[in-house]
């Protein structure tokens, strides 16, 4: 293979007064008329002391369902004073892997904030959906601990949450994509 | 059978900055201990979001928000968002935010005693053209002062946001002008290792793009991930 000719442009943090680009609506998926499975996705973002990340972007994507004119897959949403954030989609479902592998229903995330150079990608999948223990990538995680840090746990009807550990102990498993 | 998007080459070493980088203190506490997992790319990742003009319409001049001049430095900053292989990136968005002339952001977490400017908010939004090209008109941005060591200042710079094609190829970064004296004093400039890749987050002088009698040029090409040469298969 070829070397590249170019050098992919160097990653910045996105500072604290990233808000300047938030826009509220984005955090909302369904707000231009998708229907399925509508879900809210919650969350706490905590640093290595323990103590809410209250500053940071964090982005969902979803290839399931797909992308469409109702339904752009994609959402932005802050963390609050307590470190919380909300979106509200529609349930993904299973998606297509590598070969003949099924990939469990999940979402993409990544969070940016002030002291975070290089946005940190995980996964967020669904507690109990029979695919997760087939997935491709829950399966390269050993420890059920660390696998834990991936799964969300219903909080109600329709409703999900994943909290978020940036350091230390149930540190979230990160992924290099 | 369907044929996904071809995945993303790994990025090149030391041309990004650690997350553990020290010399910036609010890393401390902010940065996975344990190394990121290496995963297998699917259509999750090398697909992504588009956002569209309908939606997101473009605001290509950060100066005349009111219908009043921004008080400040007017220029003019353009490019190409390319990849690693230089082919253009077409229709993509870049989000734009940036501090006021006097170095103060039009947000309530910034305290920095500088004044407001009533005409400058300090948001953009532009989309690169068909063969990768973007413009945007705002006001040079002013240093300010910030928490992380003793008389520490952040350098003039412009904040952006980008997509690309593939949710790999996410690209937060910020934009630094030439001959800035702070950029050797500055811990979120200096923490990618590698001093070319450092150094292409300095915008050139433009003055091509320099326009007689209203503002000076700046030039500054973004370049997102490549892709291998070959799609990955789902059967």
């Amino acid at each position: 293979m070829a070397a590249p000719r170019l050098t992919a442009t160097a990653s910045q943090t996105i500072g604290p007064f990233w808000h300047l680009i938030e826009h509220a609506e984005m955090a909302d998926l369904l707000r231009f008329g998708a229907t399925g499975e509508a879900i809210t996705v919650t969350g706490t973002i905590t640093d290595g002391a323990g103590q809410p990340v209250a500053d940071a972007a964090v982005e969902i994507w979803q290839s399931s369902p797909p992308v469409s004119d109702s339904f752009p897959a994609y959402g932005r949403a802050r963390t609050d004073t307590a470190g919380r954030f909300e979106f509200r989609t529609l349930k993904p479902g299973p998606v297509p892997g590598l070969g003949n592998a099924q990939q469990a229903p999940h979402l993409a995330v990544t969070i940016m904030a002030r002291g975070i150079l290089r946005g940190l990608t995980t996964r967020l999948y669904f507690q109990g959906e029979p695919l997760n223990d087939t997935d491709p990538v829950l399966s390269l995680i050993d420890d059920p601990a660390q696998r834990a840090t991936l799964l969300a746990r219903p909080a109600g009807p329709g409703a999900w949450t994943l909290d978020i550990r940036l350091q230390g102990e149930n540190e979230t498993v990160f992924m290099d994509i | 059978m369907t044929v996904d998007a071809a995945g993303f080459r790994p990025l090149q070493p030391r041309t990004q900055p650690p997350n553990d980088s020290p010399e910036y203190g609010s890393t401390r506490l902010r940065h996975p201990a344990r190394p990121a997992l290496r995963i297998p790319q699917s259509v999750t990742e090398t697909t992504g979001p588009v956002l569209s003009p309908k939606h997101f319409p473009p605001m290509p001049d950060l100066t005349m928000l009111t219908g009043q001049a921004a008080m400040g430095e007017r220029i003019i900053v353009r490019g190409r968002v390319v990849d690693e292989d230089n082919r253009p990136v077409p229709s993509t968005i870049i989000e734009i935010w940036q501090a006021n002339a006097a170095g103060r952001y039009d947000h309530p977490g910034d305290t920095h005693d500088a004044p407001l400017d009533p005409n400058f908010h300090g948001e953009g939004r532009v989309f690169s053209d068909e063969d990768g090209w973007y413009q945007f008109t705002t006001i040079k941005p002013g240093a300010y002062p910030w928490g992380n060591h003793h008389n520490a200042w952040r350098p003039n710079h412009i904040h952006y946001s980008l997509f690309g094609t593939g949710f790999a190829q996410r690209l937060i970064t910020q934009m630094y002008f030439p001959g800035d004296p702070l950029l050797p004093l500055d811990p979120i400039f200096l923490a990618t290792p590698d001093a070319a890749a450092r150094n292409r987050l300095i915008a050139s002088f433009d003055i091509e793009a320099t326009q007689p009698a209203w503002a000076l040029g700046y030039r500054f090409d973004f370049v997102l991930r490549g892709r291998n040469a070959t799609p990955m298969e789902n059967t």
